[in-house]
């Protein structure tokens, strides 16, 4: 379904993005996975993708950083030819309560969870609005539409990709370039294995489904908005959070 | 070789805007004339990035109106 597509997942060596790599290349296609730190899982994820009959590789970059962003999509569009999917899912956490934020955690979420998500969709549309086609997915999340305490910075964050989805997706609209945002709930992941046992059970009785989801889950609606059966979607946020949000 | 780049930049805006070549007069502003929007002239700007392989910085972006103001940007950086 995404035959000679050209992907790039940021943040695609674990959880979500390693999920969201391997569906496109199951859908056949070509995957670049980024990494900021882990090359070796990116690897396991590159061969994983390799299995299904595509190519891919991948690439190092802080996607908070232009010089780095803009190396990375050279890269991509030389190995590939072509630029047709970012999937900006890159994304750390840096949890407080509000009082006890340190700023430095605090620039430290905005610049990957949110400038990330800038610099990596400037890069990309330059080759994408030659194309004429392509599509941007951001990944979002649940507590950016719901607020969550303890977690001011990546709900700011979270709850920005919405707004910034809203605005690319009419700024590039005349280009044939859609953007889409994922607002995944609480899905099962090393970033939700850190949750204790009380905080999960309360979480559970927020879920109408009453069960975390899986990386797979988000993965699934991704491939969606990556290809033509959402040709007439854009600006959009999808929830796939078990029936937690529900605008 | 005043004449060449005309011809360059010719050939890319009539390719973005889908203007006649007759249409692109040196004194023809982008917008009004050729009926580029703001898009458009930012798309123009990355192409001549690439055809004449220079960096056009927002500031001077901004002053680009005419066909004329391209050729002379250009004509400066060679």
């Amino acid at each position: 379904m995404l035959t000679g597509k050209h992907a790039l997942v940021t943040g695609g060596s674990r959880g979500i993005g390693r999920a969201i790599a391997l569906e496109l290349a199951a859908s056949g296609a070509n995957v670049a996975v980024n990494y900021s730190g882990n090359q070796e899982k990116a690897e396991e994820v590159v061969k994983a993708c390799m299995e299904y009959g595509v190519h891919s590789f991948s690439v190092q970059a802080d996607v908070a950083n232009e010089k780095d962003v803009k190396a990375m999509v050279k890269q991509v569009t030389t190995e590939f030819g072509a630029l047709d999917i970012l999937v900006n899912n890159a994304g750390i956490t840096k949890d407080n309560l509000l009082m006890r934020l340190k700023e430095e955690d605090w620039d430290a979420v905005m610049d990957t969870n949110l400038k990330g998500v800038f610099q990596c969709s400037k890069a990309a549309v330059r080759p994408m609005m030659k194309q004429q086609e392509a599509t941007i997915i951001n990944i979002s999340s649940v507590v950016g539409v719901l607020g969550n305490a303890g977690q001011a910075n990546y709900v700011a964050a979270k709850a920005g990709v919405i707004g910034l989805t809203k605005t690319l997706a009419r700024e590039f609209s005349s280009r044939n370039i859609r953007v889409n945002a994922v607002a995944p709930g609480f899905i099962q992941t090393e970033m939700t294995d850190e949750l204790g046992e009380e905080t999960k059970e309360k979480l559970l009785a927020e879920i109408p489904l009453n069960e975390l989801g899986q990386a797979e889950d988000v993965a699934r609606v991704v491939r969606f908005l990556a290809s033509e059966d959402s040709r007439y979607m854009t600006g959009q946020t999808l929830h796939v959070d078990g029936g937690m949000v529900m605008p | 070789m005043a004449e060449q780049i005309l011809d360059r930049i010719k050939k890319i805006v009539v390719d973005r805007l889908g203007v006649e070549e007759s249409e692109v007069k040196p004194e023809a502003t982008f917008k009004d004339d050729l009926g580029a929007d703001s898009l458009d002239v930012v798309e123009l700007v990355m192409e001549l990035e690439d055809e004449f392989d220079l960096e056009i910085s927002d500031e001077e972006a901004e002053k680009i109106a005419t066909v004329a103001d391209v050729v002379d940007y250009i004509n400066a950086q060679q």
